[in-house]
């Protein structure tokens, strides 16, 4: 009796042992994200609700893969963001990072990522140094960059003969790149920038650094700043007559949420550029119901649609790979698979780390115009994939030489 | 006029201007503070949750009574400062005998849970709220274009800390709330209602904050964060002031909004921590704070 027990017991445990035998990946998605302040509506809980969904329609389960998802706030400080990266990788077997908005963590994060050999995938970050000088055989930068930002709307705002630029700059790594970024844009284009001023992150006044700019005369103030900050500045540039007395705005970086928040009366007539907008076909109007039901009626911005496309991108390198434990190898995978979302469509990710796509410049519509709550812009102009993103060369990527 | 220090004079009035503004924000909210500190021997942390839920006030009366300002500017005050009157019920005054520490946890923690949960009900990017008709557009003084609704602000803001200020220094009410400050057993030996007294004091301090919440709803956005950016500043406001002291928070309020508000032009990149380094010289030199009296 008792040795049929053993042998019973014996055979249960073997039959256990074999059946994940059969190979199973397991894969930790860390989403790092602005969980808490002024970035928290454009990533946060949204980037959560969008990995997830990925997960989801990836099917991974039925394609012998376990997916699991963690996530944090980095409060955007770099010190706390790539300490938690240093535990999700050392200690709790995390296998890639997602989002971090802010490009100060972001940079952080991204040397973590280099060091351990695991994989970063970038949405939220805006600064093009993730792959130019910092670029990293780690990291995807999905979504968008400041180079990109600075050449759709810099350019189209140059061409209209918006030639002198006063720019007004959040003190920290993504206001100082997309400053130079679109700085750059502006004097190839033949115009001038006349001068800059900085402001700390998450400031609430913006009115006296609002009064510099006009004092300073340029035809075109340059919003440099993102989330909140650009909501009270271009609410009080509104208070202040800044548009009426003859200077025009250029938000660089404006999302749906910011749009949502400030009202349509407030931002009408914005010109700026996105990589995303939900109701652009049959596909993203999808995704923007399925979000907004699992996000406060959040309609998705360009970073939660990122975190979409770029974790399913990367659960299929996984399963071509069988395996998530080299970074770098799911990262050179990513790069040898062609993308193909609901989302950005097909694309690429090219030796440096950048996502390829088409970027959009859009005009926040006339409360007239807008049917009602999230019917906020109106398509401007395409700006194909070849044109979107700055050339290989010019980004001065340390990996992109050999 | 020639420049001073590269600037032009112009310029530099403007933003004198936009200090004073700024300052009356500090100086409305650190009042509050300074009250409350002065009388109950609590450090409101709740006072940042509590400004940001006058504007919230103000926001809802707007979109779901259809209320306008002028009756936000009412009941906002009313109804956060009746959530002040329960805390102090219910849970503040326990604590008026025990160490600064307790008062200090226990407000910051229910500051965490009100911010929290208008997080999670409205998100951090905030909503918008409209300068009431009446003081759209602005004036033009010259050196600079003034909108009206900030200018405003300055006059309210004026007039409500002088006011409390005068009640408080100068009349038999405010002779019995200082009074209760130094012996609250005398004071209630002649037949004074000192519990209620003190009830009321911290109501109106939160009232204070709420009324502050609404004049700001129009010129920052309706934002659950909103309390929790400013309340570390009015604190260094505070500090700077004297604890306590109720003159000394009004003109430590707009004195150091016009400090802020020159940063902002010869070093904005200081612009947020230049309070604080003006707070350490001033606990360097005058522990008690400029206008604080050592206990």
């Amino acid at each position: 009796m008792r040795n049929l027990k053993s042998m019973l017991l014996g055979a249960i445990t073997l039959a256990g042992l074999a059946l994940p035998a059969a190979a199973q990946v397991n894969v930790k998605i860390g989403v790092l994200s602005d969980m808490s302040s002024l970035y928290a509506d454009l990533g946060g809980a949204g980037s959560v609700a969008a990995a997830r969904m990925a997960v989801e329609d990836f099917n991974a389960a039925a394609k012998g893969m376990r997916v699991e998802i963690v996530s944090a706030d980095h409060q955007n400080r770099a010190d706390v963001g790539s300490n938690i990266a240093r535990q999700w990788f050392d200690r709790d077997g995390v296998d890639v990072i997602v989002d971090v908005p802010n490009s100060g963590v972001a940079l952080a994060v991204n040397g973590v990522a280099r060091e351990k050999n695991k994989v970063f995938l970038v949405s939220g970050a805006a600064t093009s140094a993730l792959t130019g000088e910092q670029c990293s055989p780690n990291t995807v930068h999905w979504t968008y960059d400041t180079w990109a930002l600075a050449n759709g709307t810099g350019k189209a705002i140059v061409q209209q003969g918006g030639d002198t630029w006063f720019f007004l700059t959040a003190d920290y790594a993504f206001g100082h790149q997309l400053e130079a970024d679109t700085s750059a844009v502006v004097t190839k284009l033949g115009g001038r920038v006349v001068g800059s001023v900085r402001h700390p992150l998450n400031g609430s006044d913006f009115s006296s650094f609002l009064l510099q700019a006009q004092a300073s005369r340029a035809k075109i103030i340059g919003v440099a700043n993102a989330g909140g900050d650009t909501i009270n500045t271009i609410k009080q540039a509104g208070e202040f007559g800044i548009v009426r007395r003859g200077q025009s705005l250029a938000g660089l970086l404006i999302f749906i949420s910011d749009v949502h928040g400030l009202g349509l009366e407030a931002a009408q007539g914005l010109v700026f550029t996105d990589a995303f907008y939900w109701d652009a076909n049959d596909g993203t109007r999808a995704f923007a119901r399925r979000m907004a039901a699992a996000n406060r009626g959040i309609h998705p911005t360009m970073v939660h649609a990122g975190v979409y496309a770029s974790v399913t991108h990367y659960l299929k390198a996984v399963e071509a790979n069988k395996s998530a434990a080299d970074g770098k190898a799911t990262v050179d995978r990513m790069k040898a698979l062609p993308t193909d979302d609901a989302l950005f469509g097909k694309g690429t990710v090219r030796v440096d780390g950048r996502k390829i796509h088409d970027m959009y410049l859009y005009e926040v519509k006339k409360p007239s115009e807008s049917k009602g709550a999230w019917d906020y812009y109106k398509l401007r102009a395409t700006i194909p994939a070849a044109e979107a993103f700055r050339p290989l060369a010019e980004g001065k990527c340390p990996i992109a030489g050999s | 006029m020639p420049d001073i220090f590269g600037i032009p004079p112009q310029a530099l009035f403007g933003q004198l201007l936009l200090g004073l503004i700024n300052g009356a924000f500090y100086a409305q909210l650190s009042l509050g503070l300074a009250i409350i500190f002065g009388l109950l021997n609590i450090i409101n942390f709740t006072h940042g949750a509590q400004y940001m839920m006058g504007a919230f006030v103000a926001w809802m009366l707007l979109n779901w009574l259809g209320l306008g300002y002028w009756w936000a500017l009412v009941a906002a005050p009313v109804v956060v400062g009746a959530f002040g009157i329960l805390i102090e019920r219910t849970m503040l005054r326990h604590l008026y005998k025990l160490d600064h520490l307790y008062g200090l946890l226990l407000t910051f923690g229910i500051a965490l849970i009100v911010q929290g949960l208008f997080r999670d009900q409205f998100g951090s990017t905030g909503l918008p709220y409209r300068i009431p008709a009446e003081l759209r557009g602005g004036t033009d003084l010259g050196f600079m274009f003034m909108p009206n609704y900030r200018g405003w602000v300055v006059v309210v803001s004026l007039v409500v800390c002088f006011g409390t200020w005068f009640v408080i220094e100068k009349t038999k009410l405010g002779s019995y709330l200082r009074a209760a400050t130094e012996n609250p057993a005398l004071v209630q030996s002649f037949g004074v209602n000192v519990p209620r007294m003190v009830m009321l004091t911290y109501g109106f301090g939160v009232g204070l904050a709420a009324f502050t919440g609404v004049l700001a709803a129009p010129i920052y956005q309706v934002s659950p964060l909103m309390g929790a950016d400013i309340i570390i500043v009015v604190f260094a406001v505070v500090v700077i002031g004297g604890m306590g002291s109720i003159l000394g928070s009004i003109l430590t309020g707009f004195g150091l909004g016009i400090v802020e508000g020159l940063t902002k032009v010869f070093y904005p990149e200081a612009s947020s921590t230049v309070i604080f380094v003006v707070m350490v010289i001033v606990l360097l030199i005058k522990p008690a704070g400029l206008f604080g009296r050592a206990r």
